[in-house]
């Protein structure tokens, strides 16, 4: 696993380090040579139109989909397939809420990972546990069925489990998808508390309006990069326009090709 | 209490009961994953696959416990292998194409007892025959609960994670393939073994029917799991004493006791029963009263209800 060694190179140290990615599904790339550096402490919005790539791109980095050329490094160790360093939330509609477990047993889950198969669960576990409720204000709500709650609590619940795995690189694919702007604010309050504990936040994203209150830099992507860097200088009308109005490369015209899930 | 206890005094409802405590607790913790991961109909598809392996075996090696074992196990991994064939290789989706090999598989299963020279009835294998449990049928009974039970208890924080979002638990590094094989090989295995005692017609309601019940009582996957095997035990043990006492088919009494603890939970459980959804909601008037200054003071959960 990825972890801190003090031998490390001190250029990469806390840095994810993307280069040269390409994914396929069915040999048709997906993403072309996809290459970003970005630092723990920073959050990220992923923008770009439908078919853009951006779930691949979370996907590829949790080792979800296999690459077909480049390399992920992060604390300037290669990441090869699944680390515990890495979160990934998925969309909220792709979850069974109707799942027995509550909050508490949902962030649990975040220590499986770090707990093997067999081990109990110790003191420090359930500090963890408890720490990461607090973290994400879900104090008064851990005994609920995970149904039971509103969406951008929900979304909390899901970050709790990935503070409770001690990830270091949350990957949100819309989080802020069908909330509501009181669920908004408080998420990107959380948001903000993550970045502070030098958490390195990836979310893709599709409302352009709210990027710059949410985030502070942005990737630009349409099947291949556009533009990364932080929003005040990449988010530009310019920019903008290049990534919602490139046709990406899809296969041999005419052949619209499927992604299965 | 003499009606009570005279059951016992019997040798070979002894050893219905220990066979049908123990196939009870272990369809009823296996069926807490097959609820939790939708594989209801491809249980079922499973269990009426295995007939036709029974009546090859039957044809070929006669009435032997190891052959019919066998027979069982091929045709069940035939018909789950087919259909996902017949899934990936046409546009038939996976439903369709369970649905389409188990009845033929169930078909030729009863066409193919009808040739076998040993004199069994097909009714017994349809139903099962819980009373006429032999002592090599409950060994395999203990055999395979102890394979299965503790392989699930085992397993069951990976599992766990897999039933709940199995995109997730493959990016931690989770191999889902290989706990899917090893769900579908308990399910088959157990099926197996409840064979002689209550027949592959009735076998899924042994299986999902406890769990079913918990599902609708709990938000806790390990209660879940245990409850579900203290149910599926306690409801088959009802359910052969009142076919003891009442002279009545064993499989079907057990389903038919697990069924009605099922509809009392579906109708009266506190949290998820119908009679609770039914029941009008608070006015939401009430709410906006508690929120309002002049009412009583909001409590902290009142405006988290009030985000989403």
């Amino acid at each position: 696993m990825s972890r801190l060694t003090p031998t490390l190179d001190p250029t990469s140290a806390h840095r994810l380090v993307v280069r040269d990615l390409t994914v396929s599904y069915n040999r048709v790339p997906a993403l072309h040579h996809i290459a970003f550096e970005l630092g723990c402490g920073e959050s990220v919005a992923l923008l770009g139109p439908n078919g853009a790539g951006k779930s691949t791109l979370l996907k590829s980095l949790v080792g979800l989909l296999p690459r077909e050329t480049g390399s992920i490094t992060f604390h300037g160790r290669e990441v090869a397939g699944a680390t515990k360093d890495f979160a990934y939330l998925p969309q909220r509609e792709n979850i069974d809420w109707d799942f027995p477990t509550t909050v508490r047993g949902l962030v649990e889950m975040g220590r499986y990972l770090r707990l093997g198969w067999w081990r109990r669960f110790r003191e420090e576990d359930c500090l963890a546990v408890d720490e990461a409720i607090a973290a994400m204000r879900l104090e008064t709500l851990h005994r609920r069925q995970i149904s039971a709650l509103s969406g951008g609590q929900q979304q909390r619940a899901f970050l709790a489990r990935a503070l409770a795995q001690q990830a270091h690189v949350f990957l949100l694919d819309e989080p802020f998808t069908g909330l509501d702007k009181p669920s908004q604010d408080n998420l990107k309050e959380m948001l903000r508390t993550l970045r502070g504990q030098g958490k390195l936040i990836i979310a893709s994203h599709h409302d352009l309006q709210t990027v710059s209150e949410l985030f502070d830099r942005v990737i630009l992507l349409n099947g291949e990069l556009i533009a990364e860097g932080p929003v005040a200088e990449v988010f530009t009308e310019a920019n903008i326009h290049k990534t919602y109005h490139t046709a990406p490369f899809t296969g041999p015209a005419g052949r619209p090709h499927h992604h299965h899930h | 209490m003499d009606w009570l206890t005279e059951p016992f005094h019997h040798e070979f409802m002894r050893r219905v009961v220990v066979g049908g405590a123990l196939l009870g607790f272990t369809n009823g913790f296996l069926g807490a994953f097959v609820v939790l991961r939708r594989l209801a109909l491809m249980a079922d598809s499973l269990s009426h696959s295995l007939l036709p392996g029974l009546a090859v075996a039957l044809l070929l090696f006669g009435l032997a416990p190891v052959g019919l074992f066998f027979g069982a196990l091929v045709a069940a991994l035939i018909v789950a292998m087919g259909a996902q064939i017949i899934a990936r290789s046409s546009r038939l989706k996976e439903d369709t194409a369970l649905g389409a090999l188990y009845t033929v598989a169930f078909s030729l299963g009863v066409v193919l007892i009808s040739f076998v020279k040993v004199r069994v009835s097909l009714l017994h294998y349809l139903f099962g025959n819980i009373l006429g449990l032999s002592d090599s049928d409950l060994w395999i009974i203990w055999g395979i609960s102890l394979i299965v039970v503790p392989l699930l208890v085992g397993l069951q924080r990976p599992l766990l994670l897999t039933l709940f979002d199995p995109t997730v638990a493959a990016s931690q590094g989770i191999r889902v393939n290989w706990l899917n094989f090893i769900l579908m090989f308990s399910l088959v295995l157990t099926m197996i073994a409840s064979l002689q005692a209550i027949g592959v017609i009735m076998l899924l309601g042994l299986l999902i029917l406890p769990a079913a019940t918990v599902y609708l009582l709990c938000d806790s996957y390990s209660t879940m799991l245990w409850g579900g095997g203290v149910i599926g035990m306690l409801g088959s043990l009802a359910g052969l004493l009142l076919s003891y006492w009442l002279n009545l088919p064993s499989g079907a009494s057990i389903v038919l006791v697990l069924g009605i603890v099922f509809f009392a939970a579906f109708f009266f459980s506190p949290r998820y029963g119908l009679i609770r959804r039914l029941r009008p909601a608070r006015h939401l008037h009430a709410e906006s009263l508690a929120r309002w200054p002049h009412g009583s003071p909001s409590e902290e959960t009142g405006s988290e209800k009030a985000e989403g």
